[in-house]
Parts: structure tokens; C-alpha cells; sequence
């Protein structure tokens, strides 16, 4: 299984029946295709949709309605189209149950930085600032490590997104919550020791004395 | 409400002007007048918006033929030409978290001094404005943010200038039509008064002053 695949299936576990649901652009998109049997979310997208469907047949496709990366979608039954105040209402007035987020760091506080790398990528927060302030749970989703380089540091190097602290990253290679005290290693992916995660995080770590292999399914 | 043609439209904007333009992505903006800018070269425009789209598309057509002098805008990368200038300082960006921006938005049309948000506390979008705490909890100030011109775009008018939306082609249009001195909208078509309902109406005619049919779809 690929990192990406792994990863999205890992987050869908973490969504439960009547959740509104935000996913961001790239790999947290996938996780809605590992929605657990037997549980219905909503799926909305800042652009002011809830009841976002799966993408049309060619053919199908209506200029109108379109996700966050403009990509075409379609609208479920029961689906709802607003304005972006509402949409940002929703996001920041803490009716959304959870975002996923991809992310560049993630520091010992629990704090993300997913927008910009100065003078080198700026492609502006548009809603992921809003989304971490506000959203009640926060999962980011990425890769362990960049380029050989830990991700996971003990102060973000880059500007942060928000100053609240995310509820749960998960990678590759493990899940980690952070908490009041610090990083807690939860869960190790399959084939990965705990030594490895060790190696690809710069910040500590804190190792219960049991961390269960990722459940996938 | 009178009807215009594009051309007549983008002729009343001078040089200089500030515009705030609907859509996100390209998506819900007004292209009719995007190429029309095009063509008459308007310069050294103001533009606000939640995005600056694709070089080919929306918004991102006047920045590619280099009309904008200064862009308050939420997300940049999807259009590398706009990073370029920015870069190169050609043109200044002032990225605006896209929550906050539609609420900037809002408050000018709506009559309010400001709107105190979470969003950005501790974050350098922090930098150089008034932190406000109530009830222990830290909130930015956001100043209005009024235009000149706003050039929105629906799905279709009435002879009076009820306008209706499309799907997530709304977004930051609705708010934008209470923003801006003169409002003038891009329609698909233009519908007896009395041929929609009371409660189909998303923005009341008393703030559209011109109207365009973009017979292009």
C-alpha cells in the first residue's frame, strides 16, 4: 500500500456517522473514498457547499459546482449551496466536526504550518487558517519526513497557521496526538518500528509502553 | 437597474479604481468583464477577491496582462503569474485569511466599524493590527473593506435586478453586491419582474445599478 493510501485510510477511521466533514486539497481528498461501512458524513467544501458528491460522469459535469481546487463534483440529495460568510461561519463558529489538512511541520505545541515557505511557495492560507481556528477536530495528514527532513520539529520553522494546537497527525509511519505534555506516539504503521519513527522526528516523543500497529480498516 | 453591455460597463471604471470581483477559481466570476478590462486596459487597478485563479481564467486574466497594482486576496497559488510579481515586486499582495476576507467584506456593506476574529491571533497576519481580548480570549480586529465597482456575476436577473445564484458559483458574491458603490452583475439571463419568487431571491434589486448578459453559455 502507498503512503498516501495508507494514510487516508487510517484518517477515515476517525470519521463518525453525522460529522460535516472538511477535506483539503491533495491527500486528505482521498480519505472520503475509506468512509467506514455503516457511517454517513457530510462532505462540505469552502466554496460553499454541504452534500458534496463524488466527481460526474464526463458529460455530467456543471461549470457551477465545484470543490475547493475547482475540480467538478456533484451535489447528493439533501445537498446545500451558500455564501462564503456562511461557509466561514460554519467553519469558524465551531459547527464543523472535522477538517483534514495537509501540512509542512508540526511542532512539540501541536501547532501546524501549512501555507507558505518564505520566498519560496507562497500560495496564500486562503481557508486553512480559518479551518484550524475554528473546525472541533483537526487531523493533518502528510508525509513523515520531507526530503530526508523530519516534519515533525521540536518549534515550526515556518509561519504557523493558527496557533491552535492540531488534535492529530498522522503520516506514513505513525499517529501522534499531541497533548498538554508534549507529542504522544499512538500508533506505529505496519512494518515500522518504533526506533524508525525515532530516527525521521526531530521532536520528542512520548513512547506509552504500548503503541498498537495502525489499524486500516 | 439599467442593462449594459460590457463594453459600456468597463468603460465607467477609470484607471486606478478599486473593483472587487466574484468568484472562486474562476468560478462565479464575471469573465465578460474580465476580458472586456483586458481590452480597454484599465491600469493600475485594486482588485479584491478571494483568489487570483488561473493566467487563463477569471482574475487572472488582468494580472497576466499586468492591470493590477495591488491585489487583497485570500490563495495565489494557482497562479504562478501572480507569485512571479509579487515576488518580483510588480505588484503588492495582501494575503487575507478567506474567512476574514469575506467577513471584511461584509462589514462594509452592512454598516459595521470592523469584526473581531480568532482567525490569525499569534499568526503573522497579527502583524500591525489591534488585538482585542474579551471573555479571556484573544481576537483580531479586521477593518472594512469597501470598492468602488463590484463585478459579480449569477445565473440570472429580473428586469428590476433580483439576481439568483448559482451553486457554488455564489460564494463572494452575494457580499460583494453590498459593498461597492456601483454593483453591476453578469448574467446568463434576464427574466420578467414577477417571473421569480419573493423567497428565490438571493440578493434584493435595490443594490444591482447595471446588469449584462453574457450570452457566451
Amino acid at each position: 500500500m502507498d503512503a498516501k493510501t495508507l494514510i487516508a485510510k487510517r484518517i477515515a477511521l476517525e470519521l463518525k456517522d453525522g460529522y460535516l466533514v472538511n477535506l483539503g486539497i491533495g491527500t486528505p481528498t482521498l480519505v472520503a473514498n475509506y468512509t467506514p461501512k455503516g457511517v454517513t458524513v457530510f462532505f462540505e467544501s469552502e466554496n460553499g457547499i454541504i452534500g458534496m458528491g463524488p466527481v460526474p460522469q464526463e458529460g455530467m459535469e456543471n461549470p457551477d459546482l465545484v470543490n475547493a481546487s475547482a475540480g467538478y463534483v456533484s451535489a447528493l440529495p439533501g445537498a446545500s449551496c451558500f455564501d462564503s460568510t456562511i461557509s466561514f461561519g460554519l467553519i469558524r463558529g465551531g459547527h464543523l466536526d472535522v477538517t483534514v489538512l495537509g501540512g509542512l511541520q508540526v511542532d512539540e505545541k501541536g501547532r501546524l504550518a501549512n501555507w507558505m515557505i518564505p520566498g519560496k511557495m507562497i500560495p496564500g492560507m486562503g481557508g486553512a487558517m480559518d479551518l484550524v481556528t475554528g473546525a472541533k477536530r483537526v487531523i493533518v495528514s502528510m508525509t513523515h519526513t520531507a526530503k530526508g527532513k523530519p516534519k515533525i520539529v521540536k518549534e515550526c520553522t515556518l509561519p504557523i497557521t493558527s496557533i491552535r494546537p492540531v488534535d492529530l497527525v498522522v503520516t506514513e509511519m505513525a499517529v501522534i496526538e499531541p497533548t498538554k505534555d508534549g507529542l504522544v506516539l499512538k500508533e506505529i504503521a505496519p512494518g515500522i518500528t518504533i526506533d524508525d519513527v525515532l530516527k525521521n522526528t526531530e521532536a520528542h516523543l512520548i513512547i506509552p509502553e504500548s503503541v498498537p500497529v495502525m489499524k486500516l480498516e | 437597474m439599467k442593462v449594459l453591455k460590457p463594453t459600456k460597463v468597463v468603460e465607467m471604471i477609470p484607471d486606478g479604481a478599486t473593483i472587487m470581483v466574484g468568484g472562486f477559481l474562476g468560478v462565479g466570476t464575471p469573465e465578460c468583464f474580465m476580458d472586456e478590462i483586458v481590452k480597454q486596459k484599465k491600469k493600475d487597478l485594486t482588485v479584491i477577491c478571494n483568489d487570483s485563479a488561473f493566467p487563463d481564467r477569471g482574475i487572472g486574466k488582468l494580472i497576466v496582462a499586468k492591470l493590477v497594482k495591488k491585489l487583497i486576496t485570500s490563495h495565489i497559488g494557482t497562479n504562478p503569474e501572480t507569485q512571479r510579481q509579487m515576488i518580483e515586486k510588480e505588484l503588492e499582495v495582501e494575503l487575507v485569511p478567506q474567512g476574514t476576507l469575506a467577513e471584511r467584506i461584509r462589514a462594509a456593506g452592512v454598516g459595521l466599524g470592523g469584526v473581531l476574529t480568532p482567525t490569525g491571533v499569534g499568526t503573522i497576519v497579527e502583524n500591525g493590527k489591534q488585538v482585542i481580548e474579551l471573555n479571556e480570549k484573544k481576537y483580531l480586529l479586521e477593518l472594512p473593506i469597501h470598492a468602488d465597482f463590484a463585478l459579480i456575476k449569477a445565473k440570472r436577473a429580473d428586469y428590476l435586478g433580483n439576481l439568483v445564484y448559482s451553486l457554488t458559483a455564489r460564494n463572494f458574491n452575494p457580499i460583494m453586491a453590498m459593498a461597492a458603490n456601483v454593483v453591476i452583475a453578469e448574467v446568463e439571463e434576464i427574466v420578467p419582474i414577477g417571473a421569480m419568487t419573493p423567497d428565490e431571491v438571493h440578493t434584493p434589486n435595490v443594490l444591482v445599478n447595471y446588469v449584462t448578459v453574457d450570452g457566451r453559455r
